[in-house]
Parts: C-alpha cells; sequence; structure tokens
C-alpha cells in the first residue's frame, strides 16, 4: 500500500508543480485576507488572542480551498477510473491526498506565518517559532486528515463548493479552539507558553481519532 | 429490505412514554424545590438539557447504526440512522431554542458563549444541517446510503471530540458559571433531572420507532405497487387503458 | 443577575416547556399526514386488486 500511496502522491506532487494551481492561490488567499482584516478591523498591528485568532481563521479558510480542489485532477480528466481499476487499496488513495494536503498547508503557512509576522503582527514572532511550528505541524495533521476525508464524500455531490466549507468548518472547529488557543499566550508581550502540552495533546487525540476513522472507513467512499 | 416489523412494541412503548413524560412533569412543577439563585427559571432546566443529551445520544447512536450499516450492508439500519439524525435535528431546534430562552432570563441576552454545553451543540447542530443537503444530492440510492453512513460516522466521532475542546476553552478561560448537570444537584432535583431524562429518551425512541414503521409502510407499499402495475402490464390489451387511470391516479397520489 | 419574580419568569418557563410541546405535537401531525396518505395509497391498490380479480 505504501508503494501504491507514494506513487499517487508523486503524481499528485508533479501535476502541482507543473500547473501550480492549489498552494499559490492559499498563500494569494491568506494575504488578500491579512489586508482584509488590517482593513476591517482599522488596525495597524494585533496581538494575544485577536492574532491568533486572525492567523488560524485564516489557515482555515484557506484549507477549504485546497479541500475543493483536492480530487479536481481525477474528477475532470477522469482518474478515477484508473485509480479505481488498479490493483490497489483504496486507502492508499486517502494516505495520498492526506499527505498531498498536508504539504499543500505547509506550504502555505510558510508563507503565510511571515506575511502575517510582517504585515500584522505587533509582537517579535522568532522567540516563539518552535513552539508555533509544533503547533502547526500538529495541527495540519488533523486539518489533512479531515480535509482528505471531506473532499472524497463531497466528491459526488452535484454542489460540491457549497458542501465541503459547510461540512469541513464545523468538524475542523476543535482544531481552531484548540490551535487559537495554544498560539495566543505565544503572540504576547510575555510569550509564555501557558497550556501548551494540554492543547498539544488535544489536537494529538482529535488527529489519531480522525486518521484512525478515515482509514477505517475511506474503503466505503470511491466505491464504485 | 428486512422483514422486521418496526411497529412491534409501539402501543406500550407510546403508553409508558406518555406516564414518563406525565410523572416528569409533575415532579418538576409539584415536587422539584425552587433553585435558590435562579428562581422559578430554573425550571427551563429539566427540559433543556434531557432534550440535549438525548440529541446527541441520539447522533451518536446513529454513528453506530451507520456502521452497523456499512458492516452488514443492510439497508434498513441506514434507515434507522437516517430517522436517528432526522430526530436529533429537530431536538436540536427545540435545545437551541430553550437554551435561547434560559438565557435571556437568566443573563438578559438571547445568547451566551459562557456554556460550553451550549456552545458545542450550536457547532454540532451546524454539521448535522449539511446532512440531508448532502444526502439528497447523491442521486444513486446505494451510493447515497453509503455516503451518508461515512457521514455519520464521522459527525458521531466528532460529537465528543469536540464537546472536550469546548469545555477545556471554557474552563481556560472563564470558570464554570452554571454547574447543573450531575454532581452538585441535591437530591430532589436529581430525581426530578432523572425522570425528566428517562422520559424525554422514551420520547425518542417512541417517535424514532414511530417514523421508522411508517417510512418502512411507505417503502413496502411501493414494492407491492410497483408488483402490480408490472402484473397490469402483463394482463391481456383489452383492460389495458382501463389500467392506466388507477395507476397513474396511485402514483399522482402518491407523488 | 437576581432572579426574576415569579410572574415574569412564568412566562419565560411557560414558553420554554411550550416550544417542547409543539415540536412533539407537528412532529407528531406530520406523521399522521403521511400515515393518512399511506391509507389513501392502500385503498388504490385495493382497487386495482379487485379490478384485477372481483
Amino acid at each position: 500500500m505504501t508503494r501504491a500511496a507514494l506513487a499517487i502522491l508523486r503524481k499528485d506532487l508533479r501535476i502541482e508543480l507543473r500547473t501550480r494551481e492549489s498552494v499559490p492561490a492559499m498563500a494569494l488567499f491568506a494575504v488578500t485576507v491579512f489586508v482584509l482584516f488590517h482593513f476591517g478591523l482599522d488596525r495597524d498591528s494585533l496581538d494575544g488572542a485577536l492574532a491568533a485568532g486572525i492567523l488560524w481563521v485564516t489557515v482555515l479558510l484557506a484549507a477549504v480551498l485546497a479541500v475543493n480542489r483536492l480530487f479536481v485532477v481525477e474528477r475532470e480528466q477522469g482518474g478515477f477510473d484508473g485509480l479505481l481499476l488498479a490493483p490497489i487499496d483504496r486507502t492508499a488513495v486517502y494516505v495520498a491526498k492526506a499527505t498531498a494536503l498536508l504539504l499543500y498547508l505547509l506550504m502555505l503557512e510558510l508563507v503565510a506565518v511571515p506575511a502575517f509576522a510582517l504585515l500584522l503582527l505587533g509582537v517579535d514572532l522568532l522567540p516563539a517559532l518552535p513552539e508555533l511550528v509544533a503547533i502547526m505541524l500538529v495541527a495540519d495533521v488533523g486539518l489533512a486528515a479531515v480535509g482528505a476525508l471531506v473532499a472524497a464524500l463531497a466528491v459526488e455531490t452535484r454542489a460540491r463548493d457549497l458542501i465541503v466549507p459547510l461540512l469541513l468548518l464545523p468538524l475542523l472547529v476543535p482544531v481552531i479552539i484548540a490551535g487559537a488557543a495554544a498560539t495566543e499566550p505565544l503572540l504576547t508581550g510575555l510569550q509564555t507558553a501557558d497550556g501548551l502540552g494540554r492543547w498539544l495533546a488535544f489536537l494529538g487525540l482529535y488527529d489519531m481519532v480522525f486518521v484512525l476513522l478515515s482509514v477505517g472507513i475511506f474503503d466505503f467512499l470511491l466505491d464504485d | 429490505m428486512t422483514s422486521a416489523l418496526f411497529g412491534r412494541g409501539l402501543s406500550a412503548l407510546s403508553i409508558a412514554t406518555v406516564c414518563a413524560i406525565a410523572a416528569a412533569f409533575a415532579l418538576v412543577f409539584f415536587y422539584a424545590p425552587l433553585d435558590a439563585d435562579q428562581g422559578f427559571i430554573q425550571k427551563i432546566f429539566y427540559v433543556h438539557v434531557p432534550m440535549a443529551i438525548v440529541a446527541l445520544g441520539g447522533f451518536m447512536a446513529a454513528g453506530v447504526m451507520a456502521i452497523l450499516h456499512l458492516r452488514r450492508r443492510d439497508r434498513s439500519w441506514d434507515m434507522r440512522s437516517y430517522v436517528a439524525i432526522h430526530l436529533s435535528i429537530i431536538l436540536g431546534v427545540g435545545v437551541l431554542v430553550t437554551g435561547a430562552i434560559w438565557a435571556k432570563a437568566s443573563w438578559g441576552h438571547w445568547w451566551v458563549w459562557d456554556e460550553p454545553t451550549l456552545v458545542s451543540f450550536l457547532i454540532v447542530f451546524l454539521l448535522y444541517c449539511t446532512y440531508q443537503p448532502l444526502r439528497f444530492s447523491i442521486e444513486d440510492p446505494e451510493r447515497q446510503a453509503r455516503y451518508a453512513s461515512v457521514f455519520a460516522i464521522v459527525a458521531g466521532a466528532f460529537v465528543p471530540l469536540n464537546f472536550i475542546a469546548v469545555r477545556l476553552a471554557e474552563a481556560y478561560t472563564h470558570p464554570r458559571v452554571l454547574s447543573q448537570t450531575g454532581g452538585n444537584l441535591p437530591g430532589e432535583m436529581r430525581l426530578t433531572f432523572l425522570v425528566a431524562l428517562g422520559a424525554m429518551t422514551l420520547l425518542f425512541v417512541t417517535l424514532w420507532k414511530l417514523e421508522l414503521t411508517s417510512k418502512h409502510a411507505a417503502e413496502q407499499l411501493r414494492k407491492l405497487r410497483v408488483r402490480l402495475e408490472l402484473g397490469a402490464d402483463e394482463r391481456p390489451a383489452q383492460s389495458g387503458s382501463g389500467y392506466r387511470a388507477p395507476a397513474a391516479a396511485a402514483r399522482s397520489a402518491s407523488s | 443577575m437576581p432572579a426574576l419574580p415569579l410572574e415574569e419568569a412564568g412566562k419565560y418557563v411557560a414558553g420554554a416547556y411550550l416550544v417542547f410541546v409543539v415540536l412533539v405535537v407537528v412532529y407528531v401531525a406530520i406523521i399522521g399526514a403521511k400515515v393518512a396518505r399511506l391509507e389513501r395509497e392502500l385503498k388504490t391498490l385495493g382497487d386495482l386488486m379487485e379490478k384485477r380479480a372481483p
């Protein structure tokens, strides 16, 4: 299964590198949203809870963009039949897609976090960087796991673009709660890591539940 | 579809439900003592919290039923899951409305973010509101049932996780303003609460069975009609034109 | 916020319980309508059968 998953992953990454559709759009979207917030809130700099909230909400909304496009190649160019006819475990498709989404999210954050620090953040980010990276890594795994599942669920529906955000965002509320709560103390003047362990533990639980669940039931989707 | 009859035991269940609800009402208004802080308003608690618990339980039970559907490939489990979610959504509306009434009477606002149970319920409710649109946007019935079951399982697993997250967030920022469910209830209030919870659970099961019976009967009827119409088509030509009208009327009466 | 006086509070409590009752009654009414439709369809089928084999 790993070989199949890697093969599908390599294909998706190659397509993304060539067409450059998802990641640049996500990055551009995130930066644009930061600008919007500057005007919407009429603030030059943010810190603490407000900063954490805006950063995480923006990442989440950008994730919706990526999830919408996760299966687009298969859908539009009939790649589904190829995938389904191949003698592979359908779970390989899930692992590949979730990993791709994880990589897209990490690349997005590589752009969005510095942009955020530049445009909106009033606090120096560098001292808190290791903790922030840890939080984002753990949260991104959850985002990717749930995102890939929702993308597959919405593949067959007619109103795909509407169903994806409506399904995805409530499911990701715990990630926002944990992510924002963990990030908030890092973005204040004091830069403590208050309660970081507890939130990371929760995110780990969330990741584990949804990865195991998705791997278990993914076979029932894309079943033709 | 299974050959089981859903309506069995429905009368006994209904009677039990009516008795339980009557007992609960009696206890709430004649037995339970008046709360020292909140006064008479606190009585809403006996209808709001049981509704919330039963609705969340219904969502999780629907997840289990969906697992059974996928494992046994038995469509009747999908129907059970669908009805459970459907009922829980209706109860959910009741939870949010009674919660708002309680918030308005207690704190003067129609909504508060302080109550983690209410907040986490709102998130769960928003999630399950997409169940029907998702379901009915898939045309193939077998695929529709399968995808609906996947949703029900994922959403059912989400309910406890979401509750934990919201609870953690609240414990962190606000101390618990009102702690009713469970530990701190005096004996008489606890008894009343448990009876109310039992009555709400019975009500849910009764209504669930009722809707299942009705849906199942409709399904049987549809199959019967198809078989009869096919039989009619095989009949010799002279009664052909006479048959179209009743069959067409039956079809239009049921659409 | 101090507890509301009984008359005030009574309205809110009554409202909440009314919401509950209304939900249940409306639900039962809808199922009732479905059952009535089932009955009508059964009757039509019965007529169909009559015509077939009187």
